[in-house]
């Protein structure tokens, strides 16, 4: 049918069909699967949720006299930095907290501050506090540096999130007699509530089940400006049971994303708390899907009655690594507020912001529309459930001191 | 018949004595108490839902604000910052009285004030931390 080549042709000459996955539901509804594919061009996903294994790197430029930042210790307004990369190269990862941050010692935590709330500080242009220390070399003598940056003094600073965006995720539950207090939130004993993450029929893998479109180098909105995806995401998973339409029925598919963190917004990367579990950042990330095929549309026109997920204990199958699902509902069912789990009525909670991601889904559309944002071909697929890619747990092997 | 749900500010020298009691006792009031503490400063809070007839309810009221108590409606407490939040909804079935709920064509959460009883668990659970408490 189409090509991405084809596509981009007519984005540049302001003619391009772009609607969003929610509006294509409707769209191939009314006019079927033929004359939808043959009319529109791009679908439009979006997603805006917590998304953990996200960091950005920096260089700070060298100070005179010059410090070597490797091997000793940076921070960002008291966030330390890893820095076992050359001289000012550092990285923040979304989840560090400052050394005197109590975490869990009086539970739960509240976990006000960390890696995620810099990068957003960082990207809205406020000034950060940076403390090194060094031990100091023949070449980088200085032991001690503390000075205000600022994000457009950086010589770089990349957003590189190492998973982000996965494919569907579980619904978490609690089945003990105590409150937990999660990475899905504040979970209530006794099936008290089912915390949800995902944007449903919005959400980008979900739209692309088989990796069809999507693959290493596509061009994305990623924190309100442009990014790509750099390899699949660690735990990318996609042998899981997928249902008849292919879409995986439990957390699958992940990619890691990249981009240049000067041109990205702060309403789209929100440093995130998480009551007794710790910090992270709120991505906002959209994915343009090139209509190159009925098979495509067809896809990327699932809606959310058709899209299934599973429901996990996180007070004690999650923690103890059993895979032992309580069961599946769709995320029709999930947005209704209420699902039926083991025959009780349990109310339900999203993580992830539908109404943002309707919001990005939106925002990319206008840039496609605009002419502002070309579609890329991608330079290598994504591991398929073909290509026997899977996530393994760790295999522990005791250690035998007595041969060290 | 009145209803409404306030917060009380005991100052110091108030915090031992049996106001509550009078309101009851003298102007007929019925109270549930939502939330009470005093605070290291000594000074006590309760958050009370209280209801009588509307002569005793502004007659009680008096008698608080005689002895020193001060006074505030209760919506004024827990409030919503509206460039933080996200609208993701994972305090909605947190929230005991549903002041906080799905809007189902926008998918936005609304806060409807009125209903809230400043139990404060939204505050806490609240990822980008968009609920503020001010007593």
């Amino acid at each position: 049918m189409k090509t991405i080549k084809e596509i981009n042709e007519k984005i540049k000459k302001g003619e391009a069909v772009v609607v969003t996955a929610e509006e294509v539901i409707e769209l191939v509804e009314k006019k079927g699967l033929k004359k939808a594919a043959q009319e529109v061009d791009v679908v439009t996903t979006g997603t805006f949720g917590p998304m953990c294994s996200s960091g950005a790197y920096f260089n700070i430029g060298h100070s005179r006299p010059r410090i070597k930042l490797g091997g000793g210790v940076c921070k960002f307004n008291d966030v330390s930095l890893y820095t076992g990369l050359a001289a000012v190269d550092a990285y923040l990862g979304a989840t560090a907290v400052p050394d005197d941050d109590p975490r869990n010692k009086i539970f739960p935590g509240e976990f006000k501050y960390g890696g995620g709330h810099v990068i957003h500080e960082l990207v809205a242009g406020k000034d950060v506090r940076l403390e090194a220390s060094a031990y100091g070399t023949d070449c980088y003598p200085r032991k001690r540096l503390e000075t205000y940056i600022n994000i457009k003094d950086l010589n770089e600073a990349v957003l590189f999130n190492i998973r982000n965006c996965y494919q569907n995720y579980n619904v978490a539950v609690n089945l003990s007699d105590k409150t937990i207090y999660t990475y899905m939130g504040m979970l209530k004993p006794q099936l008290g509530n089912a915390n949800y993450c995902s944007a449903g029929q919005l959400s980008p893998l979900l739209k692309d089940p088989d990796y069809k479109t999507i693959g290493i180098g596509t061009k994305i909105f990623l924190g309100g400006g442009v990014g790509f995806v750099a390899w699949q995401g660690t735990q990318h998973n996609p042998i899981v049971k997928r249902k008849d339409n292919g879409v995986p029925a439990a957390p699958a598919g992940t990619i890691a994303v990249i981009g240049d963190l000067k041109q990205m917004k702060p309403e789209w990367l929100l440093g995130t708390s998480m009551l007794g579990y710790g910090v992270t950042l709120t991505v906002g990330i959209g994915v343009p899907i090139p209509v190159l095929s009925e098979e495509i549309i067809k896809c990327a026109a699932a809606k959310d009655e058709e899209i299934f997920t599973q429901i996990v204990d996180y007070s004690e199958a999650y923690p103890q690594m059993v895979s032992k699902p309580l069961g599946e509902v769709n995320y029709a069912q999930l947005k209704t507020g209420k699902i039926i789990v083991q025959g009780k009525k349990v109310p339900t909670g999203n993580l992830s912001s539908y109404s943002r991601a309707r919001e990005i889904a939106n925002e990319l559309k206008s840039w496609i529309k605009k002419g502002d944002f070309l579609l890329t071909e991608p330079v290598a697929p994504l591991p398929d459930a073909e290509s026997g890619y899977t996530c393994k747990p760790l295999k522990e092997r005791p250690i035998d001191y007595k041969e060290i | 018949m009145i209803c409404k749900k306030i917060v009380l500010h005991f100052p110091h020298r108030l915090v031992d004595q049996p106001i509550v009691y009078k309101l009851v006792k003298e102007f007929d009031l019925q109270f549930n108490i939502l939330k009470a503490s005093v605070t290291p400063q000594e000074e006590g809070l309760m958050v009370l839902e209280l209801s009588g007839k509307k002569e005793n309810y502004a007659k009680g009221m008096e008698y608080l604000q005689s002895c020193g108590v001060k006074v505030q409606p209760l919506s004024q407490d827990v409030s919503r910052n509206e460039e933080k939040c996200t609208n993701c909804g994972v305090c909605v079935p947190i929230c005991p009285t549903e002041a906080l709920y799905v809007d189902t064509k926008s998918r936005k959460i609304l806060f409807d004030a009125k209903k809230c009883i400043a139990c404060e668990l939204c505050v806490k659970i609240c990822p980008p931390r968009a609920m503020e408490v001010r007593f």
